[in-house]
C-alpha cells in the first residue's frame, strides 16, 4: 500500500492490519481482507473516527451500507452522526417493498436493493463500503438513493484499488478512501 | 410484544420501531424487521447503549456477530466495550483458512464459518444477532468459539421469539434480548 507525507499518523496503523489474500475468491485477484483490522480494537476505532470527523457536522441524514461489509462500518459511523442507517441488500433479503438496481461487478453480475421509504427526497446521504473496485456496486448504490430523491453527499471507502478505475465510474461523485492498494508497490 | 415492569424506559422506544412482516420469507412466518429500528438514530442508538451498558468491563474480548444483520449491531458493541469483532459468515465469503460449523435453522440448513487465529483459547465472547428464533444460528456460533478454546459468556439479541425455545437450545448458556415477540 501507498504512503503519503501529511497523512494522518493513524492510517499507517490501519494499513498494516489489512490481510491481502491471493487467488481469492478465484486465481488473480489479491482479496483485501479486513476482517484482520476488525481484531484490532484501537484501528478498527481509528478507522470509524477518521469517518466521523470528516462527516459529523455536515448534516448528513443517511449512511447507506452494502451488504456485507458496508454493515461493519456504516453503522457505527451512523450512530456517531446522528445519521439513520439504510442498509442495501442482495436480493430477496430485504422484507418488505423495494426497489432495485442491477449492476455488474468485478467478478460478476448482481442486484441491490433498498427499503421503499427508508430514505426520502432531501436526505443527504453518505455510501460506505470496505473497499472499492470497479465501482459498480456503489454505483449501484448511489442510484437508489438519487432515484428516490437524495442526495448523495460522498462515498466512502477503507480500501480503493485505483487501477480498477472506480472513482471514475462514479459520475462526478466524491470519493473518500483512507487507504489505496497498488498490486506492486 | 409483550412489556414488563420495571423494564428499562428506552426498550418501548425500541420496540415501537421494529416492524413485523406477515409471511416473510414464507407463509406463516411473522418476520422480525429491524431495518425500521435503524431508521430511528436515537432508539438504535438506545439498542447499542442498553448491550454496552451491560457488557462494559466485564473483561469481553470478543464479539462475533453472525451475518448479516448481526454485522450491524456487534460492531458498535465491540467499538464501545474495546472488544474485536468477529464476522460469522455463510459458506465461502472469508478468505482466510476457516472452520466451519453445519447447523439446522427455523427456515433450512446453513453452515457457518469463522476465520482460523481470530479467537484465541480463553477469550471471553459475546455472540450478538438481531434475533433469536429456533436458537440453531446462535448454536453454531456458540460451537465456533468453544471449539478454538474460547468461553462464551453470554448470547446477545435485540429480539427473542420465546414459542420457538431457542433459548433452551443454548446449553445453559446465558441469553439476553431486550424485547420478546409473541
Amino acid at each position: 500500500m501507498s504512503g503519503y507525507r501529511d497523512e494522518d499518523p493513524r492510517i499507517n496503523g490501519i494499513r498494516t492490519k489489512i490481510r491481502v489474500v491471493p487467488n481469492f475468491p478465484k486465481p488473480g485477484i489479491m482479496f483485501q481482507d479486513i476482517t484482520t483490522l476488525l481484531l484490532d480494537p484501537k484501528a478498527f476505532k481509528d478507522t470509524i473516527d477518521l469517518f466521523v470527523e470528516r462527516y459529523k457536522g455536515k448534516n448528513i441524514s443517511v449512511v447507506a451500507g452494502i451488504e456485507a461489509r458496508g454493515f461493519i462500518f456504516g453503522p457505527p459511523i451512523a450512530l456517531a452522526i446522528g445519521a439513520k442507517f439504510v442498509p442495501m441488500r442482495k436480493p430477496k433479503k430485504l422484507p418488505g417493498k423495494v426497489i432495485s438496481q442491477d449492476y455488474t461487478l468485478e467478478y460478476g453480475r448482481d442486484r441491490l436493493e433498498m427499503h421503499v421509504g427508508a430514505v426520502d427526497v432531501g436526505d443527504r446521504a453518505l455510501v460506505v463500503d470496505d473497499l472499492i473496485a470497479t465501482g459498480g456496486t456503489l454505483c449501484a448504490a448511489m442510484d437508489l438513493l438519487e432515484r428516490v430523491g437524495a442526495e448523495v453527499v460522498e462515498c466512502a471507502c477503507v480500501i480503493e484499488l485505483p487501477e480498477l478505475k472506480g472513482r471514475e465510474r462514479l459520475n462526478g461523485k466524491p470519493l473518500h478512501v483512507l487507504l489505496e492498494y497498488h498490486p506492486d508497490a
